[in-house]
């Protein structure tokens, strides 16, 4: 009996072949941008977890200085107290064509050390390194094989190879490290080890200017990067939801035109449940083997994405992130779960109608087209319901998954929404149209919503992503570069060599500029996170160009006199410190915040103080950069370069460092375009699977039209018309929708998830261009049928009166 | 070019001295492809205008293909079919669909409305398309066809007689000057289909179209001024 339903039931798809190729297309191609998401997911956090097992093992304490670097002395003193402790020292180390990280470790003493070392990756032939060659001049430098490829030069110490450490960290032993930071004698931090020995004496007692950080309050990467992938994920989860509608539109429409087989296999004797379990099973394998073709469309898809990825992260956070992708069994899994899991969802609800409605019941009409004034009524308050929980949960639970739940209700509730309110556009028409064909176009477009809502869903999610995600990066670009042209009001960025150099520099440039400012900074606590203090001096420079968002009165003046501080937007956000309130920037040393400035790009919290005060607590702060203004600053810096014999990269104009900041930025929303491009696509493909799906069920509705005197040529033109109109529809509501996600993202996620608010800006000529794109999308998915239409044999027509089919 | 063919063919269709035979078919052929017999074969009939012809036979004998070739819906492989003085053989595909829409209506079996016009939009719907949409003569026909009351229900929500009447309003509110039937009561019950067929024969005697209708019954084609019977593609 098993064989003969499943050959009744499976009779279906080989006499309508292309719903099968849209049913395993739509499912595949879901399965295949959540897989790739969770591709590109799961190497990042592989990549990070590499890193947070070299920078923090174990997420142990940390001892670290307020001031930054502090002397090696306060190592040996609590090593020599009984502190179990290993030392760190760590910098950016510029090499010809790279900036790495240069991590050095007392090797004795690093708990990491030895998982690092042992995974010794494509060096695995050579024999391990002679602790005498990696501990004694030269040294050894430990990187993985593309950053390797980056340290080749014969001032550095000869690289080994190994894949325990992730892209763009060097590791070497510390004193290797003084040298080549040029820090003798100084530690970046102090890892406290587990099994201290008892009754050791107080910290505060052997190194009272260091401070304990626990191990929760450590900033590793993939806090730092969690918001980023939050937002992949939702993407994912979008193009996933936008797949399924595809999916459930073809199950649906699969279920309805199997009425007949339904009825006559109960009508003689197969019970409901078997026929039930037929139908779960058949749903099964459509769910496997499109989860297979998925996760295989995933990986090329993540492959592709991969390198955009990793330059959004590194562009955001400095994060490394590998470009090569691995297979890993956790998203291949995750892809196949998703791929059965969304066809059980998308058909559960048929098998059960198929199960529970009675025989005769059955042999209704396409009682699932009808989209009665009730049901759209139930839908519409459906969507309101959702609208408001989504504004409910942000004001209730706030925050980064408030700020998501926002997201989704106002999503999903406008996609419930869109069909009652095309349908009252599409009645309004029809009772302006005054032809008899336009109004049967409007009516019929009508008629054919509840075909067609979940392809339409799709689209009104798609461009809303578009427009809401375009919108607010490219009012973050028009920020940014604002912002640049603010902060980088020098002509010139110098690096010199030492303060020796800088006093020397300084002395030169101070008659033939207009003016010259040092750049000094030091590493502090700042709310619990390692941050950086500026010290500047006073100057019309800051004073007329600084970025301010927030100010106390007479700021400036308040920094120079050496009693305020200036914060940044993220230091403003995550202490929720406004203009007014003291600001602790060392122990005993605290200011009032007199101002806020944005400071996008930078994940870390910082502030600004006059020099004269840092220095006083500071007083070896390093003295390295200066910014200058000059009337002619091209002749300036090549002057510059023959009195000092400088290097080329010593002397950066502020254009080419704006254009150095807009390429990162570019890059960094390099994945956000190509995900807005494929869900678009994925929209396009839902229309043109729902056209041909519809196909079938079509030509009864044209036919009469054809038989009374419309030309199938008019009809296929009328056909391609009704899409594109739908779309337009569909692409003007997509609008608002598009704008209110915008806010969201800029107000509410963008402030949780990097901490700056950013002001928002409209673009109606993208619109156009996504409108436009819609629109042809629209067209080419309904030329396919039309084309079909136009060329459809006249006596296929005729079967539809002959009721021979 | 396309323009003045139609006027032409428009002049010709609305010529005031039009020709009494209305529908003439000379030695008509028609095969399937596939297909090892002419469904077809050598039909000769004409229709006066005003005429009413019914045509029988066994199922399978080509009765609806005569029909449908005659209504300008499909091709035929040789002889000639002559409307209202226009040869269909020279018409292409737009030329058919101007005979359709201006000259021939056609009632079906299964209905076929518009599925999604309201009944009143459907009744008024190839009247409109005609150019000849006569308010009054249709609010006429949808009283006289007991119609009234459910101008604003879509074609779903009317039982097959409602549907049937809607059909057959349709087909007469632009006034055609030949009607094709293919079995218009063949899905309704034996009372409603002779109310039905009652109906559509004084419409058409009242707007003086001729009657080309296929039928499986005696009753029915009794009632016409004259009918036709085929068999094996052959008219007997």
């Amino acid at each position: 009996m098993i064989r003969a339903i499943a050959l009744a039931l499976l009779s279906h798809w080989r006499r309508h072949p292309g719903q099968a190729v849209t049913l395993l297309a739509g499912l595949a191609l879901a399965t295949a941008l959540w897989t790739a998401v969770q591709a590109i997911n799961a190497e990042a956090r592989a990549s990070y977890a590499e890193a947070n097992a070299l920078l923090a093992p174990d997420r142990l304490a940390t001892l670290t200085s307020p001031a930054g670097r502090f002397p090696r002395d306060r190592y040996v003193a609590l090593r020599r107290a009984g502190w179990q402790v290993s030392a760190v020292l760590e910098g950016r180390l510029d090499t010809a064509d790279r900036r790495v990280s240069l991590l050095g470790v007392d090797l004795l003493t690093y708990p990491a050390l030895p998982a690092t070392l042992e995974d010794a990756g494509p060096d695995m032939e050579a024999p391990p390194p002679d602790p005498a060659v990696v501990l004694l001049s030269p040294g050894r430098l430990f990187a993985d094989a593309d950053t390797a490829q980056a340290l080749q030069d014969p001032d550095l110490p000869p690289v080994r190879v190994t894949d325990g450490l992730p892209p763009g960290v060097v590791l070497t032993d510390i004193g290797t490290a003084e040298r080549l930071l040029h820090a003798p004698a100084a530690l970046s931090r102090l890892v406290v080890l587990p099994d201290q020995p008892m009754g050791l004496p107080s910290l505060s007692d052997i190194a009272p200017d260091l401070v304990l950080s626990p191990a929760d309050a450590a900033a590793d990467t993939g806090g730092l990067t969690r918001s980023f992938h939050l937002n992949l994920t939702a993407f994912g989860l979008l193009s996933f939801a936008v797949g399924l509608f595809i999916v459930h539109g073809t199950i649906g429409l699969a279920f309805e035109q199997r009425r007949g087989i339904v009825r006559t296999l109960r009508a003689l004797g197969v019970p409901s449940a078997g026929v039930a379990v037929a139908m779960l099973t058949e749903l099964l394998l459509a769910g496997l083997i499109a989860g297979l073709l998925g996760v295989a469309l995933g990986y090329v898809i993540a492959t592709a994405l991969l390198p955009g990825v990793a330059a959004t992260l590194g562009g955001l956070y400095g994060a490394q992130v590998s470009g090569s992708l691995a297979l890993r069994p956790a998203w291949i899994a995750a892809g196949l779960g998703m791929s059965v899991g969304g066809v059980l969802i998308a058909g559960a609800q048929m098998v059960w109608r198929t199960h529970a409605v009675p025989v005769l019941a059955l042999a209704g009409s396409e009682a699932w087209r009808r989209s009665g004034a009730r049901a759209l009524a139930v839908q519409s308050l459906a969507g309101c319901a959702l609208m408001l929980a989504g504004i409910l949960a942000l004001s209730l639970i706030g925050g980064l998954v408030g700020g998501f739940v926002l997201l989704g209700g106002l999503l999903l509730g406008a996609a419930l929404l869109l069909a009652p309110l095309l349908s009252v556009l599409l009645s309004t028409g029809e009772k302006l149209a005054g032809q008899p064909v336009a109004e049967w176009v409007w009516a019929d477009m009508r008629a054919q919503l509840p075909g067609l809502s979940m392809a339409l869903m799709a689209l009104l999610l798609a461009l809303a992503t578009n427009i809401g995600v375009g919108t607010m990066v490219s009012s973050f670009r028009l920020t940014f570069t604002d912002w640049l042209d603010h902060r980088l009001s020098a002509d010139l960025y110098i690096s010199t060599t030492g303060p020796a150099q800088s006093t020397a520099l300084r002395d030169w440039l101070t008659p033939r500029a207009d003016t010259v400012l040092p750049i000094r900074s030091a590493e502090v606590t700042l709310n619990g996170q390692p941050g950086r203090v500026y010290g500047i001096v006073d100057d019309a420079l800051y004073r007329d160009t600084w970025p301010l968002i927030g100010t106390a009165t007479d700021p400036w003046d308040q920094i120079a006199a050496g009693q305020g501080v200036l914060i940044n937007e993220q230091l403003h956000y995550g202490a929720g410190l406004d203009p007014g309130d003291p600001l602790q920037l060392m122990p005993g040393w605290s200011l009032l915040v007199v101002g806020i400035y944005a400071d996008y790009g930078n994940p870390a919290p910082q502030a600004i103080v006059a020099l004269d005060a840092l220095l006083a607590r500071v007083p070896d702060l390093p003295d390295r950069q200066l910014a200058v203004r000059a009337p002619d600053p091209g002749a300036l810096a090549a002057a510059l370069r023959d009195a000092f014999d400088l290097p080329a990269d010593a002397i950066l104009p502020q254009r080419e460092i704006k254009s150095a900041s807009m390429q990162v930025f570019d890059r960094t929303f390099l994945v956000t375009g190509a995900l807005n491009l494929l869900t678009l696509g994925v929209a396009g493909f839902a229309i043109l699977t729902s056209l041909l799906t519809l196909w079938t069920m079509r030509l009864p509705q044209l036919a009469p039209a054809w038989a009374l005197g419309l030309t199938r040529a008019h009809l296929a033109r009328l056909d391609i018309l009704r899409a594109v109109a739908l779309a337009a529809l569909t692409a003007v509501l997509a609008v608002p929708l598009g704008l209110v996600l915008a806010w969201v993202l800029l107000s509410v996620i963008n402030v949780e998830a990097f901490g700056w608010r950013l002001p928002m800006y409209v673009f109606p000529l993208d619109w156009l261009r996504l409108f436009a794109l819609a629109l042809l999308a629209a067209a080419l998915a309904a030329l396919i049928p039309a084309l079909r239409l136009r060329r459809l044999p006249p006596a296929e027509l005729v079967k539809i009166f002959a009721n021979v089919r | 070019m396309a323009g003045a063919r139609r006027a032409t063919l428009r002049a010709q269709i609305n010529d005031p001295g039009r020709p009494a035979v209305l529908l003439t078919i000379d030695s008509l052929t028609k095969t399937y492809p596939g297909a090892p017999h002419p469904v077809l074969d050598g039909i000769d009939l004409a229709l006066d205008a005003g005429e009413t012809l019914a045509l029988t036979g066994e199922s399978g004998s080509g009765k609806s293909t005569l029909l449908h070739l005659a209504g300008a819906l499909d091709g035929f492989d040789g002889g000639e079919i002559t409307i209202a003085g226009t040869r269909l053989s020279g018409l292409d595909d737009r030329g058919r669909a101007h005979l359709r829409r201006d000259v021939v209506a056609l009632v079906f079996q299964q209905f076929n409305l518009m599925p999604a016009l309201t009944v009143d939009q459907n009744l008024a719907f190839h009247a409109r398309l005609a150019g000849r949409a006569d308010p009054g003569w249709i609010g006429t026909i949808r009283a006289r066809l007991g119609l009234d009351g459910l101008g604003g229900r879509h074609p779903e929500a009317l039982s097959g007689g409602q549907q049937q009447r809607v059909a057959i309003g349709r087909a007469l509110a632009m006034r055609p000057r030949l009607l094709l039937a293919d079995e218009p009561t063949g899905n309704l019950d034996e009372d409603t289909g002779a109310q039905v067929l009652d109906l559509m024969l004084a419409l058409v005697a009242e707007t003086g179209a001729a009657l080309f209708l296929v039928t499986h019954s005696d009753a029915i084609a009794r009632r016409l001024d004259r009918r036709v019977h085929l068999r094996a593609g052959r008219l007997s």
